[in-house]
């Protein structure tokens, strides 16, 4: 059976060491600007630590890959392409891009690089991704969160790429790249900044009677009773009232992470050639606790054992999680 | 090239009858320019209208129109697919691609690119330009300064830039149908219960903010995006073509207006106006000003590229 490569987030230095450690074959960086999806203060990496982390992944076996995967507006192309120049003369393994012009650009300018399509590209039918592939040579895509493991089987035979699918962390359910609620709430574009209900813009707030007002700037998208745990801010996670329901409720999604470690099985049977862990905002030690756990049960899985089902829910957002669409259609 | 005034996609799953009593009456005596036609949202919604498409397409085309086809926004399932394809491979008319598969069945045929095709720099619309592209709706949230850019762009490319200037801002969309969620049924068991609410499902926040729109898969802006006041900016910046999302409204009467505001016969003080009295409201252009999007910023001074 194929083993899969199992993909880490890396938002520092020391997440990318933590996770090369723990068994990553890869991880994925950004830089500390908007060419990222990740784009958050403190997180990320400068040119001179994304080349030390370089050299410290291809010693011991690993590849990075440089995300891109955020929309260059028009007038900040400059930035992208920067980005990508310093990424190739770096030797990074692979670009993970989203917008077509960084794309094209990759694809004419370093045309020895690997291009791997983004998740915010929602690319989620075989002539998406084979439009990707037949323009720019993508050689993996990163599938969207939203597909069943039949969805995976029949689109993996339609297509000439390596296909690489989530199996931990935030569950995003707009499909991604095709989202300006952070944008219409606050004024700062996922798309365009990479930044998804950013920390900048959230406060909490205490009323008499001990609830916590979980704000992202002028909107209250959660609230919660003094027995309940506050969560961050997401404007998908949060609680909205309609007229004809007389309570609160999550009208999107509830604050709940994907675990699809029981699934591994049914993954690697399908063929499918990368997994992806999300989180480059958390830890050093989540980094450490769930690229382990994963590797251990990939390996388990490859050489047909059961893995060890780890339970990893002290890592998941609400400590909920969920096998999401992968599961089952009713999901939608 | 002259101005021109477009009416976008029904958002919403309005009766079949509804939404051909309402192409009857643009066609005879709406002074928009362009429709685009077709489900952009849900393809569970298509089979009610599909049948009436051609007689719609010859009515608005009698009228004087001109008929676009819009795609799908996301494509999955087989049946979005096939949709797509078959689209795609109408010879007689325009398509608006909404989504990276219909790129693919289009190949170098000349089409339209939608907002939802993320088009956010020249590089990217000189690529897709390349293949056939010859007209722009660029994504809703995008900043007047960065319009400009791209209008100046679509001058050297030979293709128009188009921008919505009425409606709820389409904001996101997802494979899980918020409409039926909200009323405790799946996506598979929604018995349509969209089309009870012509304009979308209003959701407000614990504090008691209306906050945005739900229909269906799709998630809207509660406040309808206006940029009445913002036309004179966007003409001086080369923006050509300005899009009408259709609502509940009398969409007749906000065409009239804009198209007196698009041929300076009115200005925009006397257009918000006339809005209020069509729209409750409230109105939002935070977007073209590079602020958050709900917001309603008065007039400020022109942007320049």
């Amino acid at each position: 059976m194929k083993r899969p490569e199992l993909i880490s987030p890396a938002g520092t230095s020391a997440m990318l060491r933590a996770a090369i450690d723990a068994g990553a074959d890869a991880v994925y960086c950004g830089f500390q600007n908007a060419t990222n999806a990740r784009n958050f203060a403190g997180l990320n990496f400068s040119p001179e630590e994304l080349r030390a982390g370089i050299d410290y992944a291809h010693s011991r076996g690993g590849k990075v890959l440089l995300a891109l995967n955020s929309f260059a507006s028009a007038g900040r192309f400059g930035l992208w392409q920067e980005a990508a120049d310093l990424g190739a003369a770096f030797g990074v393994d692979a670009f993970i891009v989203a917008d077509i012009g960084v794309a094209d650009y990759i694809a004419r300018n370093h045309p020895q690089c690997r291009l791997h399509l983004s998740v915010q590209a929602g690319a989620s039918s075989p002539e998406a991704i084979n439009f990707y592939c037949q323009e720019f040579g993508v050689r993996r895509a990163v599938l969207p969160r939203i597909l069943t493991i039949p969805e995976i089987r029949q689109l993996r035979d339609e297509i000439p790429c390596e296909i690489e699918t989530f199996v931990f962390g935030n569950h995003g359910l707009m499909v991604e790249g095709r989202c300006s609620l952070t944008n219409y709430a606050v004024g700062i574009s996922t798309n365009m900044d990479g930044a998804c209900s950013p920390a900048s813009k959230v406060r909490y707030e205490r009323d008499e009677r001990g609830y916590v007002s979980a704000w992202l700037g002028d909107h209250v998208i959660d609230r919660f009773a003094p027995d309940e745990q506050a969560g961050y801010p997401t404007i998908c996670k949060g609680r909205y009232c309609v007229s004809g329901r007389s309570d609160a409720f999550y009208a999107f999604e509830e604050p709940v992470s994907l675990n699809l470690m029981e699934m591994l099985p049914a993954l690697v049977e399908v063929g499918v050639d990368a997994l992806k862990i999300e989180g480059r905002q958390r830890s050093r030690a989540y980094v450490g606790k769930v690229v382990g756990s994963f590797r251990k049960a990939i390996d388990a899985v490859v050489t047909g054992k059961a893995p060890d089902l780890v339970d990893l829910l002290a890592f998941t957002e609400g400590h909920k999680q969920t096998q999401g669409a992968f599961k089952t259609k009713k999901w939608r | 090239m002259a101005a021109k005034l477009t009416l976008g996609p029904i958002q919403f799953h309005w009766d079949a009858d509804v939404k051909r009593d309402f192409y009857a009456r643009i066609a005879d005596e709406s002074p928009v320019d362009i429709v685009y036609l077709g489900e952009v949202v849900c393809s569970k919604r298509t089979p009610f209208f599909e049948r009436y498409i051609p007689d719609v397409v010859e009515r608005l085309e009698r009228g004087g129109k001109q008929v676009i086809l819009s795609t799908l926004a996301e494509i999955i399932l087989p049946r979005e697919r096939a949709l797509t394809s078959s689209l795609c491979s109408d010879s007689n008319h325009m398509v608006e691609i909404n989504n990276a598969a219909g790129l693919f069945a289009i190949k170098d045929r000349p089409h339209c690119i939608g907002p939802m095709m993320n088009v956010y720099n020249e590089r990217t619309m000189a690529h897709l330009a390349r293949r056939g592209a010859s007209h722009f709706a660029v994504p809703t949230e995008l900043s007047g300064g960065v319009i400009a850019r791209m209008a100046a762009a679509g001058i050297e490319l030979n293709a128009a830039i188009e921008v919505q200037v009425f409606g709820r801002a389409p904001l996101a969309i997802s494979m899980r149908c918020f409409h039926a969620r909200s009323h405790r049924r799946s996506k598979d068991e929604c018995q349509f219960v969209c089309g009870e609410d012509p304009d979308g499902l209003e959701i407000a926040t614990l504090g008691d903010e209306r906050f945005l729109t739900i229909n269906g898969v799709q998630t809207m802006s509660h406040g309808f995006l206006n940029y009445a006041q913002e036309i004179d900016h966007m003409l001086a910046a080369g923006v050509k073509h300005f899009r009408l999302l259709p609502h509940s409204a009398d969409m007749v009467a906000v065409a009239t207006v804009f198209s007196d505001l698009i041929a300076s016969r009115i200005e925009g003080g006397a257009a918000m106006e006339r809005l209020a009295d069509q729209v409750v409201g409230p109105f939002i252009n935070g977007f073209w000003h590079g602020a958050a999007g709900h917001q309603y910023l008065g007039k400020v001074q022109a942007v320049t590229p």
